[in-house]
């Protein structure tokens, strides 16, 4: 059986600023992130006949292509629930282009994330008490902070995790941050003690431990390898792809311990044939500041347990053994749920980044829990 | 005691029975007839072997905190008046795992590990809860 390895290419991304209040539609977003981003692969509007999207998004394929004058899309497709769609739609635009189903599919998202409907007040993720969430909404249990705080809680617990070590990770993004002139957190660093003297929110949680709602839209492109190779910009491969959708087993969804990345690292690293010492720079799904810690245990980039005091060492920042989140990340870039990492993951390994790992080669990005994981490839 | 819940749950085909028995101030899990695993939330099916062969067993509803959270900031304003409140989720003996809230401790005073018990509070005649309090 012929796998995904090395099939397609991401040849183009764009931006619009990321922001706290945009004034502007979502739409509006959507269409200035791709034109840029067509812009940006070497390709006109009526190269692009596929899109992808969130189904968390607002923005419909057909009103993206009208507003690009595109009279009509051969392949579109998305992908749910809420934001940990990103690797996985481009696993669909991966599929379809490199079948010939079509050849440049923009996968695009576009949020008012701060001005608007807000991820961290609950409106987006409840679910009014119905199915598996009558077990949990009751009691107030009704964001995802919280559950993140839950299992933090745990590897608290289990393995003398520290709110030091969480606040490590939050110093090194913001860091990163810093770096890039495009994050929302640019120019104002944190110290330890900033950090351990802020609000707690979910307890050991504090608000620089959660993701920074944002008002932005990005995109980019995907086509085939063969495709990639007659335009001017420089492609990143996709090396290979996987998905992982957990069973519910505990009462939040899934057990405490278990997350979708320890399910799919096998294959992911499988299909590349790598591992994750060959790894140059990550771009992790950071919703919350503790799953950074965990992951790095999931991918395998240290053992289970020990997530903690290696991000405490330095060890995520850039110029140190694994970059992770360059650009700053949800953190203190902007919450564009996985997006902006993937995207950031692209300029590393075309030598564009503002935190630019030297030589990088090799990307792993996430989406989710580990949702959704891509290895890219320059 | 009458307690406003953050959300009322919305009983359906497949938990109706759980929601009925805390009325009668009884916790009863969902036991695989099959392969004789617990399960939680009710479903279905058995996520053990797949089975629909699943009896309702009543539990004593004792069990260890696993983990918490203490939610120290309002997620909305209109739960400003509820902070600070703790979300557990509670290992029960039968190895299934539930959250819930405890009754009478400080939030601070919750602990992993800690032994609890169920309790029920009513919140309408429709709807009870099961709640914990330190064993």
């Amino acid at each position: 059986m012929e796998s995904l390895k090395d099939q397609a290419a991401i040849i183009g991304i764009g931006e619009t600023v990321y922001t706290r209040e945009s004034g502007r539609s979502e739409l509006s977003m959507a269409v200035e992130a791709t034109k840029k981003a067509i812009a940006d692969a070497g390709l006109e509007l009526k190269d692009i006949d596929g899109m992808v999207r969130f189904t968390a998004d607002s923005t419909p394929q057909s009103e993206l292509a009208a507003c690009l004058g595109i009279p009509y899309l051969r392949y579109y497709g998305e992908l749910g629930p809420l934001g940990g769609a990103a690797c996985g739609l481009v696993i669909q635009a991966a599929m379809a282009v490199s079948h010939g189903l079509a050849k440049n599919v923009v996968v695009y998202r576009s949020v008012n994330g701060r001005s608007g409907a807000r991820y961290g007040s609950g409106v987006v993720t409840t679910r009014r008490g119905e199915g598996s969430s009558a077990f949990t909404e009751p009691y107030g249990l009704l964001v995802p902070g919280q559950s993140s705080a839950m299992r933090a809680r745990r590897h608290m617990h289990e393995f003398g995790t520290t709110e030091r070590h969480l606040g490590a990770v939050a110093m090194a993004f913001r860091k990163h941050a810093c770096l890039n002139p495009r994050a929302i957190m640019y120019g104002r660093p944190i110290t330890m003690e900033d950090y351990l003297s802020s609000k707690v929110f979910f307890d050991p949680l504090r608000i620089f431990d959660c993701a920074l709602e944002a008002d932005g839209a990005n995109a980019f492109i995907v086509t085939s390898a063969e495709n990639a190779a007659n335009l001017k910009q420089r492609p990143v491969y996709i090396m290979s792809a996987a998905q992982a959708m957990p069973g519910a087993i505990g009462g939040r969804g899934g057990s405490w311990d278990d997350s979708g990345a320890s399910c799919l690292a096998p294959e992911l690293f499988g299909t590349a044939g790598v591992t994750p010492k060959d790894i140059d720079v990550v771009g992790f799904y950071d919703h919350f500041s503790p799953v950074i810690i965990t992951k790095l245990e999931d991918y395998g980039f240290c053992p289970r347990g020990e997530g903690g005091p290696f991000v405490a060492e330095g060890r995520i920042e850039v110029g140190s053994e694994i970059p992770v989140n360059t650009s700053g990340g949800h953190l203190s870039e902007a919450y564009l749920q996985g997006m902006n990492q993937i995207i950031e993951v692209i300029r590393q390994l075309r030598g564009e980044s503002s935190a630019q790992v030297e030589n990088a080669e090799l990307g792993l990005v996430d989406s989710g829990d580990g949702a959704g994981a891509l290895i890219l490839r320059r | 005691m009458t307690v406003v819940p953050f959300t009322l749950p919305v009983p359906n085909r497949d938990n109706q029975e759980f929601f009925d028995k805390c009325r009668e101030h009884q916790l009863v899990l969902r036991r695989c007839k099959d392969c004789v695993t617990f399960s939680h939330p009710p479903r279905s099916n058995c996520p053990n072997c797949a089975s629909d062969n699943l009896e309702w067993v009543e539990s004593p509803g004792r069990g260890t905190v696993y983990t918490y959270t203490i939610t120290r900031q309002p997620v909305s304003r209109a739960l400003a008046g509820r902070v600070p409140w703790a979300v557990l989720d509670v290992e029960l003996e039968e190895g299934v795992h539930l959250i819930s809230n405890m009754v009478d401790c400080d939030p601070d005073d919750i602990e992993i590990g800690m032994p609890v018990e169920v309790v029920f509070e009513t919140v309408n005649d429709e709807i009870t809860l099961p709640k914990f309090k330190k064993a």
